[in-house]
């Protein structure tokens, strides 16, 4: 089989393909990489690629074929992994200078978990500087394009992992999503993301940015392919004090089922108006239409908390970051500078961190150092935790009458590099209608709904649904995936310009 | 609200550890003026009697039995420090000379 078309494969594809024997996966393997080394210096998806690793992690699987041992699902297909997540061995910079060279002592659960899912970890891939961005333009290693217009923006902060699967360099990939970080990317991309309910993916060995909301999650070009990595990565981790000791919901078995009929379909009020490029509005009314057409009842919900989540988020971020980030220190591992052998260590701490941090770290850090320090914690700090009460109280009302919400995934479509570098408030706009899922903790995903007819850029629908529901975003998304696909008579990434 | 000054800034940098240069309170002090003044509308829900949420879960203390595990190696855990010495991080001073 041709690389050309091996590439294009879905990962559900590739599979069965590999456990039937018409496929090894070191043939796979070499694709992808060879994809990787013909079209990433362009792209920039990823920061390191590791070739010995991944052909390794391919000749045992094929191994274990030959010896009549069974595969799972996702045995020998190529994935392109955040560079978030620890790797024994392999850097793990987090976009940071701080973390240049830095390789860990252990795995990440997550990882661990694709490992011994036999899935193949071709490298880590860019990122905004400790996932703190809407573009990954804050990376310190240098901006990643979107395939679809190499000057625009691949989203972030997982514009790495996105760039990755619309380039074809890998039919999966992982992300973070701590704002919106897995499913704006998926958007501007016309990939699939998933970012599951708060507690179901370990967050251990996941370089922490803010706690109470980061959530690691699947990226892929098909629904049933992100349920497929899904279920891999999901379930209780000893490890992670936050992981929920509950089953995974059937999220295959949901992708494999998708329908809509005679479901209840939120579209909030709150999401719309100022900001929303036409094209954008355009498809996602387009796409309520269809859910109708496919038998779902609109409901209209008001949830006018959610006028007040961006707030509220940037506030309660950055103030977990400015705490979790203090563990960068120059002391035990990660850049020293300054260390002379006459200042003290608050000295080289603060210069290592003046070297070691990008600008928007810096200013996250100190808004979230005014945050919480006396005299405003309660203006500020406490509010934004009442907001998010409000919200989840907002969530609870309307899932009380909806099984899920749809929205736009991101109020525009990519916009060009550079653009926004220098006004963090604009770029802060990029994750309006994606901050509410994360500050209540439940379920949602981001799948394309056909291109913005004035810029010709893929436009992504969100879907929401209650926490440990997330089996009904697949089961939504199936539909309206085969629905569109249908409609278009190929996935949209076949629109895609080749790089 | 109150905006935020340079000051102030440079002091919240002093706390978080961060040695900024003169540039960079001039570019962040006015960035972070515009970002606190977007951010304070949270204030409006300030004096309503909701009670605020820190975390989307119920926290409880998770405990695992008190046993010996396999753990990282000294070699490993010392594998990313910038000085070592005797199996231990070797640090700048950290408390002054008398």
């Amino acid at each position: 089989m041709a690389d050309t078309v091996i590439i294009k494969l879905t990962a559900a594809e590739t599979a069965e393909k590999i456990a039937s024997g018409e496929l090894t996966a070191v043939e796979v393997t070499e694709a992808h990489l060879a994809r990787i080394e013909a079209t990433d210096e362009k792209v920039h998806a990823f920061l390191h690629v590791d070739r010995e690793g991944a052909l390794a992690q391919a000749r045992a699987v094929d191994a274990k074929r030959e010896r009549g041992e069974k595969l799972g699902p996702l045995a020998g297909v190529p994935l392109a992994l955040k560079d978030i997540f620890t790797t024994v061995g392999i850097p793990t910079t987090v976009g940071s200078k701080m973390l240049e060279g830095w390789i860990p002592p252990y795995d990440a659960t997550l990882t661990r978990r694709l490992k011994e899912a036999d899935v193949v970890i071709l490298g880590k891939t860019n990122m905004d500087e400790f996932a703190m961005g809407s573009s990954t333009e804050n990376s310190a290693y240098g901006p990643t394009g979107n395939p679809w217009d190499l000057t625009r923006i691949p989203g972030g902060s997982g514009g790495g992992s996105a760039a990755a699967l619309a380039a074809f360099q890998a039919p999966l990939a992982i992300g973070t999503d701590t704002g919106g970080s897995i499913r704006q990317p998926a958007a501007v991309t016309a990939t699939v993301g998933v970012k599951p309910t708060y507690g179901s993916v370990s967050r251990y060995g996941m370089v922490a940015f803010s706690s109470s909301l980061d959530q690691g999650g699947p990226c892929a070009r098909t629904v049933l392919d992100a349920a497929l990595l899904h279920e891999v990565i999901a379930g209780h981790d000893p490890m992670d004090s936050t992981s929920i000791d509950a089953p995974v919901p059937p999220v295959v078995e949901a992708a494999r089922n998708g329908s809509v009929a005679g479901m209840r379909v939120g579209v909030v009020k709150q999401f719309a108006g100022e900001g929303y490029q036409a094209g954008v509005v355009q498809r996602f009314n387009e796409s309520v239409e269809l859910l109708k057409e496919l038998g779902a009842e609109i409901v209209e919900l008001d949830c006018p908390s959610f006028d007040l989540a961006m707030a509220a988020y940037y506030l309660i971020a950055p103030s977990e970051a400015s705490s979790n980030l203090a563990r960068f220190d120059g002391l035990r591992y990660g850049l020293r500078v300054g260390d002379d052998g006459t200042l003290s260590a608050e000295d080289v701490t603060a210069l290592t961190r003046e070297a070691g941090f990008g600008d928007e770290v810096k200013r996250r850090i100190i808004l979230g150092t005014y945050a919480l320090s006396s005299g405003y914690y309660d203006a500020y700090y406490g509010s934004a935790q009442k907001v998010r009460t409000l919200i989840s109280k907002d969530f609870e009302k309307s899932f009380e009458q909806v099984d899920v919400i749809v929205s736009p995934t991101t109020p525009t479509t990519a916009f060009p590099i550079g653009e926004r570098t220098d006004d963090p408030l604009a770029m802060y706009l990029a994750d309006l209608c994606t901050i509410p899922t994360n500050l209540a903790g439940n379920s949602a995903m981001s799948l394309p709904c056909g291109l913005a007819p004035e810029d010709g850029l893929p436009v992504g629908l969100q879907i929401i649904a209650p926490a440990m529901k997330d089996d009904r975003l697949y089961k939504v998304g199936a539909a309206v995936e085969a629905a569109f696909t249908a409609r278009w008579g190929h996935p949209l990434l076949e629109e895609a310009p080749s790089l | 609200m109150p905006g935020i000054t340079r000051e102030e800034v440079a002091h919240l940098a002093r706390l978080a550890r961060l040695e900024l240069k003169s540039e960079e309170l001039d570019h962040f002090a006015g960035q972070l003026d515009d970002i606190i003044g977007a951010v304070a509308r949270v204030s409006e829900v300030a004096d309503q009697d909701v009670p605020p949420t820190s975390h989307p879960l119920p926290l409880t203390n998770v405990m695992r039995a008190d046993e010996v595990r396999p753990s990282l190696t000294p070699e490993q855990a010392l594998s990313g420090a910038p000085a070592q010495e005797q199996q231990r991080f070797k640090v700048p001073q950290i408390l002054g000379e008398d």
